[in-house]
């Protein structure tokens, strides 16, 4: 006989629920995600699960794991041979219905995002090691573990102060472009929120791409908001070399 | 091609395996907490760190003895490293996980006395002054020079070239701060991380990408540095307390 694992599967929607515990053969690979398919075929067949590729690329199976944010199809369940699987929705998103929740406030703020605005007509050539350091933004699958784990927005709520990790490294992507006009950092400075988040580096930690958020994206932002509201001396360098300053406008 | 010293993805076992979340906030109270007591006792119950050829990193570079000041002369220099310590990117992260609990591990929620609070984060005073590290790190560097000085001090004895275990201590201490101060966040910024564009000048990778690229690649083990100089300086304050305690003489190597 096969070994059997238990999941204990949080069952409710916005007027409350609990978890209920779920036993399925373990087969070797196998994933958080087939685990709960397994449940959803033979034994709750309106078990909630939201999922797209299994393949840790769509973004859509994000949840909580034993407590840790984390994605179904990428969590193998040999991990957690003898324990029990504790599986629950985002907490930071309201729950729609069991495991899936309602992420659409992140897309509200993607809306708020200005967008790319080239400073040199299209089409143009970069440098590609002028674009290295914003590819590793791109590799971003928007699954919103980082939104789901960040204390501003998951304990204080505060998602009316700050768009939350995945926006900061949405932003430094817009910001960090070498062929970028925009001018992002007053918004960062203020509607953003970007000096909410205290750099303890929660959403690194839980980024299935192995994203660099806080070093290389938030931390970054910060010295730009410093570089332009936070440091006197650089403020009366540039107004002394400001004639100057306009030579470095892009130029291929 | 990703930035440089970008996280590869790490082998199953280690990314699954995750100690329990109170160990990091723990290790943070005893070392810090205990590092800032000694401090304390350091700083306000001695007014010397000088044995022969030998300067304590706390009393160093000697601005109390410049002004003629004889009393609390450590705490004329201690506000520097502390204020860089303090302002710290990554000690930021130690600090509010273990000191604040905001939070105290990833995912784990914060004590219902933060409930009642409003949270802030850096906007408000004081933590919206670690906006100003980059300043907290000019003054890091002055005081590094001094330690520098001191560290080849440290190989003079009065018959010429020598090496004791203090000149070593103090030669470790002095990498060890050099590697931290370096791989600093603001560090990288001023050096190029405020760029957009690289070979915007002449279509060739700038000076500034360069440098950026090598401080990008120290700064990934910033918080290694962090902790091991901090460890250093602990090390090398006691060592020449003892000898100054007379608890120990210092054994010459050659």
């Amino acid at each position: 006989m096969s070994e059997e694992i238990v999941l204990s599967i949080f069952r409710g929607d916005a007027a409350g629920g609990q978890e209920v515990e779920y036993r399925v053969p373990l087969t070797p690979g196998m994933v958080v995600l087939d685990a709960v398919h397994q449940v959803q075929a033979h034994q709750a067949q309106d078990l909630a699960v939201r999922w797209n590729c299994k393949a840790a690329h769509c973004g859509s199976c994000g949840a909580e794991i034993n407590g840790r944010p984390k994605l179904l199809c990428k969590t193998r369940l040999d991990d957690y041979v003898g324990e029990t699987v504790h599986i629950r929705p985002m907490q930071t998103f309201p729950i729609i219905k069991d495991l899936v929740a309602d992420v659409s406030w992140n897309y509200e703020v993607a809306k708020k995002v200005p967008a790319f605005q080239p400073a040199v007509p299209v089409p143009f050539q970069m440098q590609q090691f002028d674009v290295d350091r914003i590819q590793e933004f791109h590799h971003c699958i928007e699954c919103f573990l980082c939104q789901d784990v960040c204390h501003v927005l998951r304990d204080h709520n505060a998602k009316d102060q700050y768009f939350g990790p995945r926006f900061m490294v949405k932003m430094a992507e817009f910001e960090m472009h070498p062929r970028d006009g925009g001018d992002r950092v007053p918004m960062l400075a203020h509607e953003a929120g970007l000096n909410m988040c205290n750099v303890t580096k929660c959403c690194t930690e839980v980024c299935p791409q192995h994203i660099r958020i806080t070093d290389n994206a938030i931390i970054p932002l910060k010295e730009r908001v410093a570089d332009q509201y936070w440091d006197p001396l650089r403020a009366l360098f540039k107004k002394k070399k400001a004639p100057a300053a306009t030579e470095q406008s892009v130029q291929g | 091609m990703a930035q440089p010293m970008q996280t590869t993805v790490p082998s199953r076992k280690k990314a699954e395996k995750h100690l329990p979340y109170w160990v990091e906030p723990a290790f943070t109270i005893v070392a810090l907490g205990g590092f800032v007591i000694y401090a304390i006792w350091e700083v306000f119950w001695h007014n010397t760190g000088t044995y022969q050829n030998y300067v304590s990193p706390f009393f160093s570079p000697g601005v109390a003895s410049w002004f003629g000041f004889h009393v609390l002369t450590a705490l004329y220099v201690v506000w520097v490293p502390f204020l860089f310590r303090f302002s710290c990117y990554y000690y930021r992260k130690e600090y509010f996980r273990g000191f604040f609990f905001h939070p105290a591990g990833c995912a784990v929620a914060e004590p219902n006395s933060h409930k009642t609070r409003v949270y802030t984060g850096e906007r408000r005073f004081p933590f919206n002054l670690n906006n100003l590290h980059r300043y907290a790190w000019y003054l890091a560097v002055i005081v590094l020079i001094f330690l520098w000085k001191d560290t080849v001090q440290a190989f003079i004895f009065k018959n010429g070239f020598g090496v004791g275990v203090g000149s070593i201590i103090l030669l470790i201490n002095a990498v060890l701060l050099t590697a931290y101060t370096f791989s600093c966040h603001a560090f990288r910024n001023m050096v190029g991380g405020r760029k957009d564009c690289f070979s915007c000048a002449n279509g060739k990778p700038s000076t500034g990408y360069k440098w950026w690229r090598r401080v990008s690649s120290w700064n990934h083990f910033h918080g290694g540095w962090a902790w091991a100089s901090l460890f250093s300086v602990w090390a090398a304050d006691l060592y020449i307390r003892l000898l100054i305690m007379g608890v120990f003489n210092d054994p010459r190597l050659f």
